[in-house]
């Protein structure tokens, strides 16, 4: 076993597809050549392991990036390219919404589009809101793109594997925080399948259900809240679409309690969704109204307190639990 | 390479055709509760459809727009297919997913259509790219109009592909109408083949109306796209004889300016020109005529009584499962 951060996990990925199938190939803004050569970056090394033709660095060309994923997923490759910052989705979006996501449909079935489309995501670096805004519900919003959000090295590794293996096109958002945090990733093909979330932590007294770099948090919360004998369940989804509506209630049925953490802001976030499953699905099993920690809804803001307060914290997480146990 | 006489009386059968075709839709969409949704054509414009397809290869890849039916015609796509998914049936060739508008037909190498305007282009940057990657012996050609040079994806595209030398035929259809916008009305400049300068790649302005020169045009930038010169940008000058859509009462467009149009037809230009040559008799063409009215009765005789999608295949086709 090694341990490795988010970034080398999924360098591993992308380096073990690479050589398994010639179709896959990447491209991005400095992914090959970068202005930042740490090599805790996910797509650090592989220009000198896979040579220019198939790690593609482009203009800064958001549109011509995702559309180079459609058209040449259409022609039968396997293209992973890479949106540098999640705000930057927005340019790229015509192509993932209106195309990745739509263009099977409306061939009848008869076209698939196998691309990937990496995006960094996550607040923490003092960018300010146009580097750093998670937007998981605008494309869970969309049917015919899969979304997953990883939280650990492991998890990132083996979904991305499982993502560039799917015919779908799959929205693959990673929290650039998780790049730096090392944790255990088993040796080999170690693929994860997409759709199906995981239980991080058991508990009987209340669920928090979760994704990507909010784990750590709900993790923190849970071990603090233990000391005090409440035992919290963290049900970390992975993927967002499909959904695991299974795991969501299964939990929540055993608990009774809810909480739904993400960093993503409040109005109109994912949180609202799985709130309204466990109202049609599990309403007679909850023994309290849920709670949503989320961040507030203002853009991200650069300033570091600023910044900390618009990250939800695990006080945040323990002070929801205590309001409805 | 000269076009042969063959290749002319191909053309000239494909622009009869598309011309059925659509002259069908013409009538088909007035009538109440027939089909459904917008009626977009490109009557008037078969030269462009025809000329570019009559010189690709079976292996090349074409993708089109919102104003598509001759492209995908003279491609070889079956009319029967493509009228039953315009009458919104079962048996049309997106099992009434797409309707008119995004007609996608494999078969024929038009993996997919997009009506989003200049959306085409990128998606063409990555069908040259999977070609160039593979060193397949083919090309690209994207269809778009006059409007898509405004949006940022030509640039980004074009920037793009003449950055990687993709096989890529960038075919604009001035028809000189964006919606409805007259194309002073939303360019500031005469040409826009000049626009293929900024993307260090060849850009050259034909007769839109003139299939063999289009075929020619197209042929030079095909043997330059598969000698690994990159793409070419091909602006043809044509018109749009109708509305944007069949709905549109065209108020903007100039009566004499459509009646001065009608007179360049690009069937009867090729109809003459062949006639002229001794290449074609008019029995010959009324013959062409006759076989396309055939095929076109065939093919909406076929859709109308073809069976609707049963409402929960709306469900189907989201996902490859």
């Amino acid at each position: 076993m090694q341990k490795l951060g988010m970034g080398q996990a999924i360098n591993q990925a992308l380096r073990e597809e690479m050589q398994r199938d010639p179709r896959v190939f990447l491209a991005g803004e400095g992914i090959g050549v970068s202005i930042n050569d740490s090599p805790m970056l996910p797509t650090a090394g592989l220009i000198d392991a896979f040579g220019p033709r198939r790690v593609k660095d482009t203009p800064v060309s958001e549109a011509a990036i995702a559309g180079l994923a459609v058209g040449a997923a259409a022609a039968g490759l396997r293209p992973v390219v890479e949106v540098m910052f999640n705000p930057f989705f927005t340019l790229a979006s015509d192509m993932i919404v209106n195309h990745a996501a739509k263009l099977r449909y409306l061939s009848g079935g008869k076209t698939s589009f196998p691309l990937v489309v990496r995006v960094k995501s996550g607040a923490g670096f003092g960018a300010g809101c146009q580097h750093s805004h998670n937007l998981e519900a605008w494309v869970a919003h969309c049917p015919g793109l899969k979304v997953v959000m990883p939280a650990t090295p492991r998890d990132a590794k083996g979904l991305l594997k499982s993502a560039i293996r799917d015919d779908n096109p799959v929205v693959f958002i990673e929290d650039m925080g998780l790049y730096f945090v090392p944790a255990e990733v088993p040796d080999g093909d170690d693929t994860i399948p997409i759709g199906k979330a995981d239980v991080k932590r058991p508990g009987r007294d209340v669920t928090i259900v979760t994704w990507s770099k909010m784990l750590g948090v709900a993790l923190e919360a849970a071990a603090r809240l233990a000391e005090r004998g409440v035992e919290v369940e963290v049900v970390d989804l992975r993927t967002l679409t499909p959904l695991d509506t299974d795991a969501i209630l299964t939990s929540v049925r055993k608990t009774g309690r809810l909480v739904v953490l993400h960093e993503a802001t409040r109005t109109g976030g994912f949180a609202g969704e799985i709130a309204a499953l466990v109202m049609e699905k599990a309403f007679a099993d909850l023994k309290a109204p849920l709670r949503r920690v989320t961040g507030p809804d203002i853009p991200v803001p650069a300033s570091p307190p600023l910044e900390k307060f618009y990250i939800p914290d695990a006080d945040q997480v323990v002070a929801a639990i205590e309001e409805i146990l | 390479m000269p076009i042969s006489t063959r290749m002319k009386l191909d053309m000239l059968r494909t622009m009869v055709l598309a011309r059925q075709f659509e002259d069908s839709l013409t009538l088909l969409c007035r009538e109440p509760g027939k089909i459904a949704g917008m009626m977009i054509l490109a009557t008037g414009q078969e030269a462009v459809g025809a000329g570019v397809c009559a010189v690709l290869n079976a292996d090349d890849v074409i993708i089109t727009n919102h104003r598509s039916h001759h492209h995908l015609l003279a491609r070889g796509a079956d009319p029967k297919a493509l009228m039953a998914e315009i009458f919104g049936r079962r048996t049309g060739c997106n099992k009434g997913k797409s309707g008119t508008l995004h007609l996608a037909v494999p078969e024929v190498n038009a993996l997919c259509t997009t009506t989003v305007v200049g959306a085409g282009l990128p998606i063409a940057a990555g069908l040259g790219f999977a070609q160039q990657y593979e060193s397949r012996d083919a090309v690209t050609v994207c269809f778009f109009g006059d409007g898509s040079t405004g949006e940022g994806s030509f640039h980004e595209s074009l920037n793009l592909a003449g950055l990687w030398r993709l096989p890529v035929i960038f075919v604009c259809e001035n028809n000189r109408y964006a919606g409805a916008q007259s194309y002073a009305e939303h360019t500031p400049v005469a040409s826009l083949a000049a626009r293929a300068s900024a993307y260090g790649m060849p850009g050259e302005s034909v007769d839109g109306n003139d299939a063999p020169a289009i075929a020619e045009a197209t042929l030079r930038a095909r043997e330059r796209a598969l000698a690994g010169e990159g793409p070419t940008l091909i602006e043809c000058m044509t018109y749009r004889w109708h509305g944007h859509g069949e709905a549109d009462r065209q108020r903007y467009q100039p009566a004499d300016e459509i009646a001065a149009w009608k007179k360049k037809c690009p069937i009867e230009r090729l109809a003459k020109a062949l006639r002229e040559a001794g290449e074609l008799t008019d029995a010959e063409l009324a013959g062409l005529w006759a076989e396309a009215a055939a095929i076109v009765a065939d093919a909406v005789r076929y859709a109308e009584e073809s069976p609707w999608p049963a409402p929960e295949e709306a469900l189907d086709d989201v996902w490859v499962v």
